[in-house]
């Protein structure tokens, strides 16, 4: 590998791992949750709630079911150019 | 992270989403047009939203200890143009705002605007004044795909802020500051990610070149 993407692979791991040694402890909740708790403690009552919302395990197997259709629109685009 | 349904006054979400429907009509147009115009592309098209896809699900901690996503759309914008986002992150919002409650169709607008609209701008726009600065083709990559990541969530603080005045800092604080490794973080992948497609794509990716 050349050595600037050595470098870019490295950065990437050191970005992902880092939050868990500065912020040590933290419970890594979305920032989405934490400003919409900031709202509700200002005293704001949203004014419509979503129509579904899946408990946090169905939640997640749908992010990933998100994720893996992504990957299949990605893959299918690589592996089909690559056999040209 | 996408401001979350009901979060955004009435008539601040129509506000927004008056603001991004044009954008959004426009853009399936260019779509479309592409699909007529240059049916080579649509393998691209489909593979940059199989990657916005992927990026905009997966939540990644940050070190002020909360968690946020990339946005992946700088790398769309870079390779096609941010003209064609708009639609692209359309889907992707609705996806996550009917079935994951992430998001929500009433700040649909205001989300599509901040993700796809000024984000792949901003890291289009950018790429161009970087190149013309001389700036090497993968540091202005990086640069132009963080920040227009980052633009995004500081693109959602204003909204809400609008909103709720006074509070800008502390909007800030929650969504762009935990943004700023995961915006590089993404700057690196879109690197890596145009380093393995120079083998086969050279094609699509003459445009990195022409594009100052």
């Amino acid at each position: 590998m050349k050595r600037p993407l050595l470098a870019y692979c490295l950065g990437l791991i050191v970005l992902l791992a880092l939050p868990y040694f500065v912020a040590r402890g933290a419970d890594f909740s979305g920032a989405d949750g934490i400003a919409q708790e900031a709202l509700t403690k200002q005293g704001y009552t949203p004014w419509v709630e979503p129509l579904f919302n899946p408990p946090p395990e169905v939640a997640s197997g749908l992010f990933a079911f998100q994720a893996a259709l992504g990957g299949l629109a990605l893959g299918f685009f690589l592996g089909r150019r690559a056999r040209k | 992270m996408h401001i979350m349904d009901g979060y955004l006054p009435l008539p601040h979400a129509l506000a927004w989403t008056v603001v991004a429907a044009p954008f959004v009509v426009h853009s399936f147009g260019q779509v479309r047009r592409l699909q007529e115009k240059e049916p080579e592309k649509r393998l691209l098209l489909s593979a940059m939203g199989g990657y916005m896809f992927i990026l905009t699900a997966l939540k990644i901690p940050s070190v002020t200890g909360s968690c946020s996503h990339p946005t992946g759309t700088g790398l769309g914008a870079l390779l096609i143009h941010p003209r064609v986002m708009p639609a692209l992150g359309t889907v992707v919002l609705l996806f996550q705002a009917i079935l994951l409650a992430h998001g929500g169709l009433t700040t649909l607008g205001a989300n599509i605007f901040s993700m796809a609209v000024v984000g792949p701008w901003v890291a289009w726009g950018l790429y161009r004044a970087l190149r013309k600065l001389n700036l090497p083709q993968e540091a202005a990559i990086i640069a132009a795909v963080a920040l227009g990541d980052l633009a995004t969530y500081v693109v959602s603080s204003f909204q809400l802020a609008l909103a709720f005045p006074g509070s800008l800092l502390r909007f800030l604080g929650i969504f762009a500051l935990t943004q700023v490794p995961i915006a590089l973080a993404e700057g690196l992948l879109a690197v890596l990610l145009i380093e393995v497609l120079k083998k086969h794509f050279s094609q699509e990716l003459k445009v990195l070149e022409a594009l100052q």
